[in-house]
């Protein structure tokens, strides 16, 4: 039983924190938010010197072997700093996939590039219809020559605008829910027939749809065992949970904080408002759900990286329905205490908060999530 | 970051379940598993079962007498205690009194008093709220004015819990009046076989006699039995609510509160089918499964801070009391909910062990049913006692977020 983060991890959390004072402050990341590619470039390429982009990939392919737990350091501080830079899809996910499932062929071909920061990619893994069913495929891929050909719709596939490549779940069997007959491709992204409506989310960050007609890839495109697809999309996706329940608690925090600053510095009825019970009350309760969702962001990290999917999926599972909820009373309560400064654009407070409300709005909301945990009640 | 007991933990626990498994006495933890009256000779039972094997007092220093256990080891044992279905121990006299007397008493109260703790020889009451002074206990008026070598004790205390069972009774007192309201309080100690003590039952919502109201006139405690220095109390009682809020996580018994809803919303029957498969019930069951988790590692990462920095509780454990309040709570309810219109009926005699229900309705009432009502409203005292919600949130403003 140990809570405490080695001393590699605490110098990586005061580098992050430096980082994001110096070189990432409000301002600053409005400014990149408002711009075309939606984050920094050079900060992207800093996270590459820092190691960032290569953290959880193994050795020999030129990574550092950390793992969820160092993942979660990183998102909490992505977090804290509104972070825009696609690590969450680039590293967790695809490169948590690619990792996962695919050859050692492929592995030297991107692990090392993606490290490095010269390459980008997305995990386009949720229909239309589909809501947050991994396995509701509609998107076909059927055999053509020595390769296959792709059509279909993938819809907010999270920063696709900026990828190189597209991790792609299709039907190749079985019928649409079917959770057999689904594989997964690598799609470059100039590829003929590929189309995108790309546009920024509510939380300041990029996604996009993808129309994919007569998409034709090599057969060395398809990752892992044909038909067997879902399970490698659903692991890549309980790592990318993990993650944003990491980065949620970097937020609560920080929004706790400058909640907390408020109180103490806001006058109205000549004193400070911190004096008064109600709003002290309330503070408690963000402070003890701050605590409670940071247990589960551990309990979440522990679990990603476990081969045990049907224990790794509950805890996952369980932990973003509960820092979803713990996420939408510190995030509302938070703007409500700010008063009108909480519903402006000026003030990081209501960045905070639309990033909070789009982490449970994505990969899986507070009441899917908790269907899976409530279903599955051992 | 490690969540994993390490091997030492674990065998920790494996020695700990056999002890369990061999010494737990079948007819107390049968009283225990369907919610029966539990007695005060049980009790004191478990407690000399515990002292025999040198497990008595599992949160004392080995020098009083305890086993010296770490905190984690501390949490196994509660765990595992709660699990098998053993009773608690009496807290007032191990987790409350004793971490005082062994802080503020001299060595003559501690050598009479904390090994007949430990033997089960003395049941030890609280006497702290009075009329006027629940949350604002400092206000208390019960007064101890000395005359040569005792104090006379006047006054009245109430929501005193098991006094009818009790030997001594520890007491905040008034000694001054200079002051703020804190300055005046002394910590007393006081045999409950004096002349001038009486005690009147009050009857739990539950209908149960668990607690009390007691009345000092002209009572006459020895000079000796003061703990510290007169005046010094507040300071002690303010030691003592933080050893007792420590306690009232209660990880274990909200663990097995859990199983044992799970079992019950299995067995009745909804609609048809096991209660369990109704979506809107289990999702709440699955809610409160989600607070325990997180409340179990919030728990650890408090325990495994304090025992890695070497420092005594301190106000984190305000998140502690009120969520692990409001778990018990809530699995309760839940518990009581599950029985649907069989939570209605009211049969006390229900509560004692040899109490057999009518051949024709035995098939339908589970034995474990007659309890559950009533341990839903007898635990809406747990956000009330030891420092109410209210309190452990200005406890949380103030100390922590310096509101």
């Amino acid at each position: 039983m140990d809570f405490n983060y080695s001393n590699e991890q605490l110098a990586l959390q005061d580098t992050l924190r430096r980082f994001i004072d110096r070189d990432y402050g409000f301002e600053r990341r409005r400014e990149l938010a408002g711009s075309t590619l939606g984050f920094s470039a050079e900060a992207w390429a800093q996270y590459a010197g820092l190691g960032l982009l290569s953290l959880p990939f193994p050795e020999e392919f030129g990574g550092l072997d950390g793992n969820a737990v160092d993942v979660m350091l990183v998102m909490e501080f992505v977090g804290r700093g509104l972070l825009l830079e696609p690590f969450l899809s680039t590293v967790v996910m695809c490169g948590g996939l690619i990792r996962d499932g695919a050859s050692d062929e492929l592995k030297r071909t991107m692990l090392p590039r993606i490290g490095a920061g010269e390459i980008k990619a997305a995990l386009a893994c949720y229909e239309g219809s589909g809501r947050y069913e991994l396995s509701r495929v509609a998107c076909a891929a059927v055999r053509s020559g020595g390769g296959w050909r792709l059509s279909g719709r993938k819809t907010v596939v999270l920063d696709a605008a900026s990828a190189d490549y597209f991790l792609v779940s299709a039907r190749t069997g079985g019928t649409v829910a079917d959770p057999r007959g689904i594989s997964v491709f690598l799609v470059g992204r100039e590829t003929a027939g590929v189309t995108m409506f790309a546009y920024p989310t509510q939380s300041g960050g990029r996604a996009a749809d993808l129309q994919l007609e007569n998409v034709a890839v090599d057969a060395d495109a398809l990752i892992g065992a044909p038909q067997e697809g879902l399970a490698m999309v659903e692991r890549a996706v309980d790592r990318g949970i993990a993650a944003l329940c990491a980065e949620a608690v970097g937020i609560i925090t920080a929004l706790n904080e400058a909640t907390l600053n408020h109180l103490k510095t806001r006058k109205q009825f000549g004193v400070p408002i911190g004096n008064f019970q109600a709003l002290q009350h309330r503070m408690a309760d963000m402070f003890i759900a701050a605590e409670q969702a940071r247990s589960m962001a551990v309990i979440a990290a522990v679990h990603a990286d476990s081969d045990d999917a049907g224990a790794r999926r509950r805890a996952i599972s369980g932990a973003k329905a509960y820092i979803g909820q713990a996420a939408r009373l510190v995030g509302q309560q938070a703007v409500q205490m700010h008063g009108a400064m909480g519903v402006v654009d000026d003030f990081i407070v209501s960045h905070y908060f639309k990033r909070l409300t789009m982490i449970d709005m994505s990969l899986g909301d507070v009441d899917f999530h908790l269907a899976r945990f409530s279903d599955t009640l051992a | 970051m490690d969540l994993k007991y390490s091997p030492d933990e674990e065998a920790f626990r494996a020695r700990v379940r056999a002890f369990f498994d061999a010494e737990l006495p079948a007819d107390i933890r049968d009283r225990m598993g369907l919610g029966k009256r539990m007695r005060k000779e049980d009790m004191v039972r478990w407690q000399q079962i515990l002292h025999r094997h040198g497990w008595g007092a599992v949160m004392w220093p080995t020098r009083f007498g305890g086993t010296g256990w770490n905190v984690i080891q501390q949490h196994i044992f509660e765990e595992e205690r709660a699990d098998i279905g053993a009773p608690p121990q009496n807290a007032f006299s191990l987790k409350m009194l004793a971490p005082v007397l062994m802080t503020f008493a001299n060595s003559a109260q501690q050598e009479y008093f904390l090994p007949r703790i430990l033997a089960g020889e003395d049941w030890w009451c609280q006497g702290y709220s009075e009329p006027g002074s629940g949350s604002d206990l400092a206000s208390l008026r019960t007064s101890a004015v000395r005359r040569g070598d005792h104090y006379l004790v006047n006054g009245q205390k109430t929501w005193n819990t098991f006094g009818q069972h009790a030997d001594w009774i520890f007491c905040l007192v008034r000694t001054g009046t200079e002051g703020r309201p804190q300055q005046g309080i002394s910590f007393l100690l006081i045999d409950m076989k004096s002349p001038g003590i009486t005690l009147k039952p009050i009857t739990m919502l539950d209908g149960e006699h668990e607690i009390n109201e007691i009345w000092f006139d002209d009572v006459q405690v020895p000079v000796e039995n003061l703990v510290g220095d007169e005046n010094k109390g507040w300071t002690y009682a303010k030691f003592l609510l933080t050893h007792e809020r420590t306690n009232n996580a209660g990880i274990g018994a909200c663990k097995r509160a859990l199983k044992k809803l799970k079992e019950i919303a299995a067995e009745q029957m909804a609609y048809g089918r096991p209660l369990i498969e109704d979506a809107r019930f289990r999702d709440r069951i699955a809610q409160v499964e989600l607070e325990l988790m997180a409340l179990e590692i919030t728990n650890l990462r408090v325990l495994t801070a304090t025992a890695n920095e070497s420092r005594a509780l301190g106000p984190e454990v305000s998140v502690l009391k009120i969520k692990g309040s409001e778990i018990q709570q809530t699995l309760a309810e839940l518990q009581m909910q599950a029985l649907g219109p069989d939570a209605l009926p009211f049969v006390r005699e229900a509560l004692e062990m040899d109490w057999v229900a009518e051949p024709s309705f035995a098939e339908h009432y589970r034995p474990y049913a007659p309890a559950l009502s009533g341990q839903y409203f007898n635990l809406r005292k747990t956000t009330i006692y030891a420092g109410s919600t209210e309190i452990q949130k200005n406890i949380i403003s103030q100390l922590i977020l310096g509101l």
